[in-house]
């Protein structure tokens, strides 16, 4: 044990007086700022997309932006997301000549990659709405995008929230990949002290029980949400 | 007000509508009869075009809207619509409910008239002669918020529900509920109102509420089409009553044309049933 307590001096030393905060700050500002945007890009996306693919299908466009949706659904489900990043950051954007920073890119591929995830929760959301919303909203002369705006999609969310706060831890420990491609998170920050000093079980150590905090911070948040959304069915 | 022409409904093989010609005139109370399954809920939902016809028209203040190329939803606003399960939105109050429509619907009409005068007024900078012309504002987004309000209030009031402007459906009982869905038609000031079974999803205690508002609607001259069950109802207020089977309308007539002298065996054979 006093072998412990020795480790401990020495992240201590690290951490506060070698700077070391100051790494793990940053990475935990990125894996949330990532976790955070990709969350409410894949939100956008993935309503876009199950909003596609719940329309009525005898047109052709809607047949042709269904095929598509799938297609990006497949593609993103089907890969690893490590796979995505790395394409994107070493493939992609080298051939079509742009710069940009390895935590912006962790942010658009993170959130594209939940889009695909969030489109088939937020589908199966959106079927779970009772169609006589759908017909109540037409019957008082709302078009079918306004009424599914206005009416579905909102009691959609409330449906899936739970889910979608899944979701959303998934991305937060996810998001420790993104070291792949030089962009600073909780594990690279821990790695780095970790090197800096030669022992890997404190920071390590540390670093797990930020993540467990974090995941409990937000599961508790949201439980709040959630109750007070239920306000609007009190006796179901 | 509502004429169907020719009107024809199949779903796949099923012909649910064989041939239907019925014309519905201002003020009327059209009480549909039949069996279930004989297509009344279909004949219904074809008149707002809730189900498109397979064939024919639908003749609504002249226009055809079982044309796809009507804007539907702008006459669906002139066709109120109260259905079995009432159909409250759930994720708004009673007072939102009513509101929601006619605050959008004005809304919109403001803007498309902000952004015309906009435009006419940028022609006249420039000294482009335009075709449109300078549209009177008369209201801003809040009055007509403020403006719906008050309305809603007033037609809450009238079926006694007004302390209930503020809580959601499903706090309601379900003749308040379908009283509050008949009042968010109304809200939209509709020529006509169609009713599938307003009272078949009720406990017998609540029927007698919900039939007391709409017998007060025809005494106020709405056109109303109703299916229903209830055979007192079309006895008392009626205009006219049709019998439906199997697709078709096999008779009409006035409450006592069909109730005193059924002429067809069906009928004969659905009254000894339900009466
Ligand atoms: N969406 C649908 N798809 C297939 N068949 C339907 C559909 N809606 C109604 N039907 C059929 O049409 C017939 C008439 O139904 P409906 O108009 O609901 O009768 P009613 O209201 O008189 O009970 C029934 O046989 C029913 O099964
Ligand atoms: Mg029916």
């Amino acid at each position: 044990m006093g072998n412990f307590n020795k480790k401990i001096e020495v992240f201590k030393d690290v951490f506060f007086d070698g700077g070391g905060y100051k790494t793990v700050l940053e990475g935990l500002q990125n894996t949330i700022i990532i976790a955070v945007v990709g969350l409410v890009i894949g939100v956008f996306i993935g309503t876009i997309i199950a909003t596609i693919r719940v329309l009525p299908k005898y047109k052709t466009l809607p047949k042709v932006l269904n095929g598509l949706c799938s297609f990006y659904v497949g593609l993103f489900r089907g890969t690893p997301i490590v796979v995505q990043l790395l394409v994107f950051y070493y493939v992609l954007l080298p051939l079509l000549e742009i710069k940009m920073a390895a935590v912006t890119v962790a942010i658009y591929v993170f959130g594209m990659n939940s889009g695909a995830y969030i489109s088939e929760i937020m589908r199966s959301g959106i079927m779970s709405v009772d169609v006589g919303q759908m017909e109540g909203g037409r019957a008082v002369g709302l078009s079918y995008g306004v009424t599914m705006r206005k009416i579905v999609i909102p009691q959609a969310v409330k449906n899936i929230l739970p889910t979608l706060g899944n979701e959303f831890i998934a991305l937060i420990k996810e998001t420790s990949v993104v070291s792949f491609v030089g962009a600073t998170d909780l594990y690279v920050a821990f790695n780095y002290i970790g090197s800096n000093s030669y022992e890997f079980m404190v920071p390590y150590l540390v670093m797990a029980m930020i993540y467990i905090v974090l995941v409990l911070l937000i599961s508790m948040l949201i439980k709040i949400i959630e109750r007070s959304l239920r306000k609007s069915d009190r006796d179901r | 007000m509502i004429e169907t022409v020719n009107l024809k409904k199949c779903y796949g093989d099923l012909t649910v509508l064989k041939d239907i010609n019925i014309k519905v005139n201002e003020g009327e109370v059209v009480v549909v009869i039949g069996p279930s399954g004989s297509g009344k809920s279909t004949f219904l939902r074809c008149l707002n075009c809730m189900e498109d016809p397979t064939a024919g028209s639908i003749i609504f203040n002249g226009v055809d809207i079982a044309d796809m190329k009507v804007d539907i939803n702008f006459h669906r606003q002139k066709m109120g619509m109260v259905f079995q399960h009432f159909n409250l939105f759930n994720n708004k109050t009673v007072i939102e409910n009513i509101m929601l429509s006619p605050v959008y619907v004005e809304t919109k009409k403001l803007k498309k008239a902000k952004r015309n005068n906009f435009f006419v007024k940028l022609k006249q900078t420039f000294g482009i002669k335009s075709d449109s012309q300078i549209i009177e504002i008369t209201k801003t987004k809040a009055q007509i918020k403020k403006d719906a309000r008050e309305n809603a209030l007033t037609l809450l009031k009238k079926i006694g529900l007004e302390d209930k402007a503020d809580i959601y459906p499903s706090q309601l009982s379900g003749g308040q509920k379908q009283r509050v869905a008949i009042v968010r038609s109304l809200a939209m000031n509709p020529d006509v109102i169609l009713f599938d079974e307003p009272t078949s999803a009720l406990d017998p205690e609540m029927v007698g509420e919900v039939l007391e508002v709409m017998k007060n609607l025809a005494k106020d001259g709405m056109t109303m089409v109703v299916v229903t069950h209830e055979m007192g109802f079309a006895k008392e207020v009626a205009s006219r009553v049709l019998f439906m089977d199997e697709g078709n309308i096999l008779e009409q007539g006035t409450p006592q044309d069909i109730f005193q002298n059924p002429q067809s065996d069906r009928l004969k054979s659905f009254l000894a049933k339900v009466l």
